[in-house]
């Protein structure tokens, strides 16, 4: 009763399957560059993880297709016929249960062991580390010390290529995960606990990243961006950030813009009882240190361009760009906020 | 309606069973009409947590949108999860429980129908407390998992948290009760004959499920609890300045939560173990390895609640027997699909609606199954956690698994409970339009994780290639919304339409199908004495010559209970003097509840 063919709407199934698998590899071809792609590994880790994803991917993939090949045969196939013998009564077979049990226990041995093997190699401290990253996690933007280094900087991360960062992770208040998809997978940044994070970044360039865990209002809008820098490159940027802030006063030729930004900045904004410029009289800590804040790409965790308009546009109205943050809308003016804009990108 | 016996048959006569007002809805103790509530109620809130989806999708349909506002994305994303867990996947399996369990088993009701009347009403207070804080100042907001330290009084200082917490905590005790009932139901109320290794898989299922709410929900009432505490009274359980740990929740969470997808999966998995012989003409392949399977996916589920927690840091020795804790779990769920197949083989397929919706969850769960051995892969989990190739996978587990094993459910079982059927033209385009919504919904969602964008973010840039994923998810959405409205007219149509339906008009073979359509009150006549698996199939009922029985009175009781502690919840917000008038109006009920005769 099994032989003979099934003279139901097939076609209508096949066709649409065929378009479903159309669209699925449109959408996986489609769109084009994708700068936060954890399939574009650019460090040892990431690379460690991709191999291993691709892996149990082509073998889910295989797995899949069976199984959805053989359901397609058995429903074409076995369609009831008018005046066909009723369907045999078969209630198991044993062999078959231990073959089914067996084959997918199988797979699993193939998956689990590279697993394993990916999982303690990469989830362990760092072993000889070439430079030391302090994360604090905020709402809604990220704090980065370098404790060897004397850096203070907040939500852009400059690492040389070639060389093992290890990253210890806090928070100062609630769960975070610190995620660059190209570099490692995600850590989380628990209030109370240090976790640690190490990877070897092994291609010069910009890589964006964010905020992995749900951390309340403005969760989307913790992002943060790493600079893999040259040797060189990095030496000169950990310089420029040693240094104290330059003196607004002595800017040549002198910008009348700049100075009414810093009296503001220091005066009527009330910006520095939360933030610090090392070298002047700003030593806030709730905020992040603007000491070089002109050097940075972006502003406000790499939610905006660092441009002169973005930066006003975020003194004045940084809930407008931020729901829910901590920084203070302190009513400045237009012109106010454009002043400090520019005093702020004089601290390069 | 005091009492009944074998032979009244003007009980069952026509058209007056569902009748009656108002008040003999609320005090029923009927297991049938407290199914139809529990499903109503569920589909309602079914319909809320799509409309919340589709709003969810409408934001994000273009990068930087502005339909709605961070605050109010927030509480919709955690409100849809809520909502679609708690009061529509599990009220409309419990709808499926009440209704067709004591029917399958041959019994007259469940074990304890006043106490089914109450989880019921308390069921539904849970969720209109929770619901009740869009309305007053803001619902919880802090994801359906809300970790800790971010619920604290001190990062969320509305009362959208407490909500949460007093919901829960009387939508979960009213699950562990109706639990509870069941388990005491299929133990003892089985007819004569009818021993564990016959009985239907849903039922079979229900029991596993009951099982695992009581085992599941206390840790999480206990989490709830602490958080209560930590934000009424000012202990540190969560609070890492006091020595708390916000890390302890996640623990609490998840032994619930992850046993909490088996809840919502297992009785959909035995709602099509009963559909696909049925459809196939064949006994179910390999009876007794689905039963154990089920059982162990059931017993394995509790071992594997840190793999939502592999980004947390715990290590690889944690990390590794997770992980692999977890890898196994394929194998009796994989086992399950096979034996459907096998079902089919050599079967005589009939493709209703029952069975469309049937062979959908078998194609759709696995892809959902195939994805979820990529994240038990620890380290690959790094990268997908917290993404939407998560909120992909368990969305083709739980959309396409349970909601798809629900509707085939009641494509099934409506001729059961009306008496009528429902339009198969309807039903069939109702299937496709789901299958094709969902799909478009949800496979995109894959590559936009894996390309790097996280769940939970109320906007994303553009520039990041998620536009076209994002784009197609919500044409997607809205396919699978024409797509219930085809489903609501179907149902609703069909309501009104003739009584058509036979007693079995699939040509099933478990005992429900044995009495009329709908049943009568006290569902069978004579309590069919049952000697097969398939007894309907087999001439595997004997029926007693005579026999007296008698059914419990309706009563009002259960609903006084439930109310007072609804009103002692909302006196955790309001204040005592009403807290204390709750309890006191639970306690009186609970006494007169005490000394009311049941028969």
């Amino acid at each position: 009763m099994s032989e003979g063919r099934s003279h139901v709407p097939g076609g209508q199934c096949t066709v649409l399957l065929a378009v479903l698998a159309m669209a699925a590899l449109t959408a996986a071809c489609g769109g084009g560059d994708f700068p936060q792609s954890s399939l574009r590994p650019q460090s040892d880790v990431a690379r460690e993880i991709d191999t291993l994803f691709r892996g149990i991917f082509w073998l889910a993939m295989g797995v899949l297709v069976i199984v959805e090949g053989v359901l397609l045969l058995v429903i074409f196939r076995f369609r009831e016929r008018p005046g066909a013998e009723p369907p045999k009564p078969v209630h198991g077979h044993v062999l078959l249960e231990v073959g089914w049990t067996l084959a997918p226990a199988l797979i699993l041995i193939v998956i689990g062991v590279p697993t394993m093997l990916t999982l303690w190699k990469i989830d362990r401290p760092a072993v000889d580390p070439d430079i030391r990253v302090e994360v604090i996690g905020h709402q809604w933007w990220w704090e980065f010390k370098y404790p060897d280094l004397g850096i203070n900087t907040a939500n852009e991360l400059h690492l040389p290529v070639g060389q093992t960062v290890d990253l210890r992770l806090r928070s100062a208040d609630v769960m975070h995960s610190f995620w660059f998809p190209r570099q490692a997978g995600k850590r989380d940044l628990v209030p109370g606990r240090e976790n640690q994070l190490w990877f070897t970044p092994d291609s010069v360039g910009v890589y964006p990243g964010q905020c992995a865990e749900f951390c309340g209002t403005s969760h989307a809008l913790m992002a943060m961006r790493l600079y893999v820098d040259t040797a060189e490159d990095f030496e000169r940027w950990v310089q420029g950030q040693a240094e104290e802030a330059a003196d607004a006063g002595a800017l040549q030729p002198p910008d009348p813009a700049v100075e009414a930004g810093l009296e503001v900045f220091f005066g009527a904004g009330g910006c520095i009882s939360c933030h610090r410029i090392r070298g002047t009289p700003a030593a806030g800590i709730l905020g992040p240190d603007l000491t070089h804040v002109g050097s940075r790409g972006t502003i406000a965790a790499g939610v905006l361009e660092n441009t002169p308009e973005n930066l006003a546009l975020w003194i004045k109205d940084p809930h407008d760009v931020k729901p829910g943050n901590l920084m203070l809308d302190m009513g400045l003016s237009d012109e106010q906020a454009r002043q400090v804009a520019a005093y702020l990108l004089s601290l390069k | 309606m005091a009492t009944a016996n074998a032979t009244v048959e003007e009980r069952s006569e026509g058209g007056g069973l569902y009748a009656g007002g108002l008040w003999s809805w609320i005090t029923t103790v009927d297991h049938k009409r407290i199914g139809i509530l529990y499903f109503v109620s569920g589909l309602f809130f079914f319909l809320v947590g799509g409309l919340e989806a589709m709003l969810i999708r409408l934001q994000l349909t273009v990068p930087g949108n502005n339909v709605l506002s961070a605050e109010a994305y927030n509480q919709l994303f955690t409100m849809h999860g809520l909502t679609m867990v708690l009061f529509a996947v599990m009220p409309m399996a419990a709808g499926a429980f009440n209704y067709i369990v004591p029917l399958q088993v041959g019994a007259r009701d469940v074990a304890f129908p006043r106490l089914n009347a109450f989880s019921y009403w308390l069921f539904l207070f849970g969720a209109l407390l929770l619901n009740a804080s869009f309305f007053l100042g803001g619902a919880p907001d802090a994801g359906w998992f809300a970790y800790a330290n971010l619920t604290s009084s001190q990062f969320s200082p509305g009362h959208g948290m407490d909500f949460y917490i007093l919901g829960l905590a009387l939508a979960g005790a009213a699950s562990i009760v109706a639990a509870l009932n069941f388990i005491v139901t299929i133990i003892n109320l089985r007819a004569p004959g009818l021993t564990f290794m016959r009985l239907p898989l849903f039922t079979w299922m229900t029991l596993v499920v009951s099982f695992l709410i009581i085992l599941a929900f206390p840790p999480f009432t206990i989490g709830t609890i602490f958080l209560l505490f930590d934000r009424m009274f000012g202990t540190l359980f969560f609070e890492p300045a006091g020595g708390g740990d916000p890390v302890l929740w996640q623990h609490l969470f998840w032994i619930f939560g992850h046993p909490e997808v088996y809840i919502l999966i297992l009785p959909a998995f035995g709602i099509i173990s009963d559909i696909i012989p049925t459809f196939s003409k064949k006994p179910l392949f390999g009876y007794p390895v689905v039963v154990y399977s089920g059982v162990l996916i059931a017993f394995l589920g509790f071992g594997v609640w840190a793999h939502h927690m592999f980004s947390v840091g715990l290590g690889p020795i944690a990390n590794s027997a997770f992980s692999g804790l977890t890898m196994l779990i394929a194998i009796p769920t994989g086992v399950k699909i096979f034996n459907w197949i096998a079902t089919m083989w050599g079967g005589a397929i009939r493709l209703r609606a029952p069975m469309l919706f049937s062979i959908g969850l078998v194609a759709m769960f696995t892809i959902g199954g195939v994805s979820g051995v990529m994240h038990a892969s620890a380290p690959a989990d790094l990268q997908q956690t917290d993404t939407y190739f998560v909120v992909a996978h368990f969305h083709y587990v739980l959309f396409g698994g349970s909601i798809f094993g629900l509707f085939a459910g009641i494509y099934y079982w409506f001729p059961k409970v009306t008496g009528k059927l429902l339009n198969e033209r309807l039903g069939a385009a109702h299937f496709w339009l789901m299958f094709i919504g969902m799909n478009l919904t949800f496979f995109p969602m894959h590559y936009a994780g894996l390309h790097g964008m996280p769940r939970r973010t109320f906007t994303y840039p553009a520039g990041f290639g998620f536009e076209t994923y994002n784009l197609l998810s919500t044409i997607g959405a809205g396919v699978t919304f024409l797509a219930i409205v085809l489903f609501l007219l179907n149902f609703l149509r069909s309501l009104r339409g003739p009584a058509t339906a036979s007693d079995n008009p699939w040509g099933a073979a478990t005992l429900e199908w044995a009495t009329s359509s709908p049943p009568p009150e006290h569902n069978f006549d004579l309590t069919p004495q049952v000697t097969s698996r398939d007894p309907l199939w087999h001439d595997g009922i004997v029926l007693p010559e005579a026999e007296d029985f008698r059914m419990p009175n309706p009563s009002s009781w259960p609903l006084v209970v439930a109310g007072g502690l609804l009103l002692a919840a909302a006196g955790a917000l309001v204040g005592l003097p009403l807290a204390l008038l709750g309890a006191a109006v639970a306690l009186v009920g609970i006494f007169g509840w005490s000394f009311e005769p049941i028969h």
